[in-house]
């Protein structure tokens, strides 16, 4: 057993089921038992995929708007 | 909290949603598996943010609410018995019984006692050393190693007053029983994170090939929900169908080792019958033999049941699908939280609930 902070709640928990676990590390716990570890690299690396999305499309839009403005081009219709 | 509020920045959530708006070019229907996601879905309103015809069908993951009527009879049977100190996790206690619930058997004078973590029956078990202590025993993969674990504890410190009324049930049959249903819609699931934390994903491409149908492992945050309906969605367009993992911060591919060891140890597979589904093979865990012993349905006679459902409530047409909650001409009117008529109505995790909680005002002025 050990003491999770849960942000606002310290509770008693069962680490049995990851024995190798280090103090400070975060854990997801249910019904008192912490079932996994939650990996922070795994976390940090999915929230930069996020910011990625889409990148590319703002990155051309930015490019592709300034030049069809310059060339009288139509935002709208394309003409 | 950490990586909690990350998983619901608004600015990514727009990127994600942009994104699946791009991807999307026709209709599709996907299923999200486990009612934590379905409240999380409502709650934060994201199904009403994504593109027409792109459905989200809520799915029968809330243990709750597919207890089957038998076990919450024979609870209610074992509860009101006159030694017996009956423990559960609070949910349970407003679940509807045939003709009763926990909550009628506590204020009838039973013994019922809500707990946090089934640890904490085992401590009443010791401290009453002259009762007879119960605790029920449900849920998915995700619960199973907290109960496993306690009938274990049980059964190491020869804790004889304690025994466990057991009812688990598990996540891939019931995604095969509703594939093979002849009224199935559903086009790709979000699998349930939280199960696949403990499983690992390993029996899921089996299903993925054999159904061809998209699985994505999605978690809970509203990032996480529209991170998975984006890759499947992706995979819809792209005609393929495989197992993605869009929640590898908390499922690693080979699940919690020491926690499937003692679930091996601990519970058989054994047919399920499923509430407001039906009977779906090998779709549960029972005790194994070697802990038949702890079994409270062997402990304590309660083998004459005779149940009966509501006659209006239409819950196991939303457990498959089937409906939306409002569409229950029940819903917020003779079923609310309070007197709930099916167990979806109950839940943080039922279907109905979540719509009760979140949308009732939308859906009632309609």
């Amino acid at each position: 057993m050990a003491e999770v902070d849960f942000g606002t709640v310290r509770k008693s928990v069962c680490l049995h089921f990851i024995p190798d676990v280090q103090v400070g590390e975060y854990v997801i716990v249910h019904v008192g038992f912490a079932i996994q570890r939650l990996d922070e690299e795994s976390a940090l690396e999915t929230l930069a995929d996020f910011r990625k999305l889409g990148i590319l499309q703002d990155e051309l839009g930015d490019e592709v708007t300034p030049a069809s403005r310059q060339a009288g081009i139509d935002q709208e219709t394309g003409l | 909290m950490k990586y909690l509020d990350e998983f619901s920045n608004p600015d990514l959530a727009r990127r994600l949603l942009d994104q699946i708006h791009a991807a999307t070019t026709r209709s599709w229907a996907m299923m999200e598996v486990c009612g934590g996601q379905t409240h999380s879905i409502i709650r934060h309103g994201i199904d009403q943010l994504l593109p027409e015809g792109l459905e989200m069908i809520h799915g029968p993951g809330c243990p709750v609410c597919v207890t089957p009527l038998e076990i919450i009879d024979k609870a209610l049977a074992i509860a009101a018995l006159d030694n017996v100190i009956f423990c559960s996790f609070g949910d349970m206690l407003r679940v509807p019984g045939s003709s009763q619930d926990l909550f009628m058997i506590k204020s009838g004078g039973g013994d019922v006692r809500v707990v946090y973590s089934p640890l904490d029956a085992l401590d009443i078990a010791r401290q009453n050393p002259g009762k007879e202590v119960v605790f029920f025993g449900i849920g998915f993969e995700t619960t199973a190693p907290a109960n496993a674990m306690t009938v274990y504890q049980a059964k190491r410190l020869g804790i004889k007053n304690f025994s466990m009324l057991v009812s688990h049930v598990l996540v891939p049959p019931a995604i095969a029983a509703i594939m093979e249903s002849p009224t199935c819609r559903v086009q790709g699931f979000l699998a349930a994170g939280h199960v696949c934390s403990v499983m690992g994903t390993a029996q899921y491409p089996p299903l993925a090939e054999k159904y061809r149908v998209p699985i994505v492992v999605t978690g809970f945050e509203p990032l996480d929900i529209l991170e998975g309906i984006r890759r499947t969605v992706i995979q819809l367009e792209e005609g393929r169908h495989e197992l993605e993992n869009a929640y590898p911060r908390a499922v690693p591919a080979q699940g919690n080792v020491p926690a499937m060891a003692m679930l091996q140890d601990v519970f058989e597979v054994t047919d399920r019958t499923w509430r407001g589904i039906g009977m779906i093979p090998a779709s549960g865990w029972k005790l194994s033999g070697r802990y038949a012993g702890l079994d409270a349905e062997q402990r304590f006679d309660v083998a004459d049941i005779h149940t009966t459902e509501s006659s209006i409530c239409r819950s196991g047409e939303v457990l498959q699908g089937l409906i939306k909650p409002h569409e229950c001409a029940a819903f917020g009117k003779e079923c609310t939280p309070r007197k709930p008529l099916g167990a979806t109505m109950v839940s943080a995790e039922g279907a109905c609930a979540a719509y009760y909680a979140y949308r009732r005002l939308d859906l009632m002025e309609a």
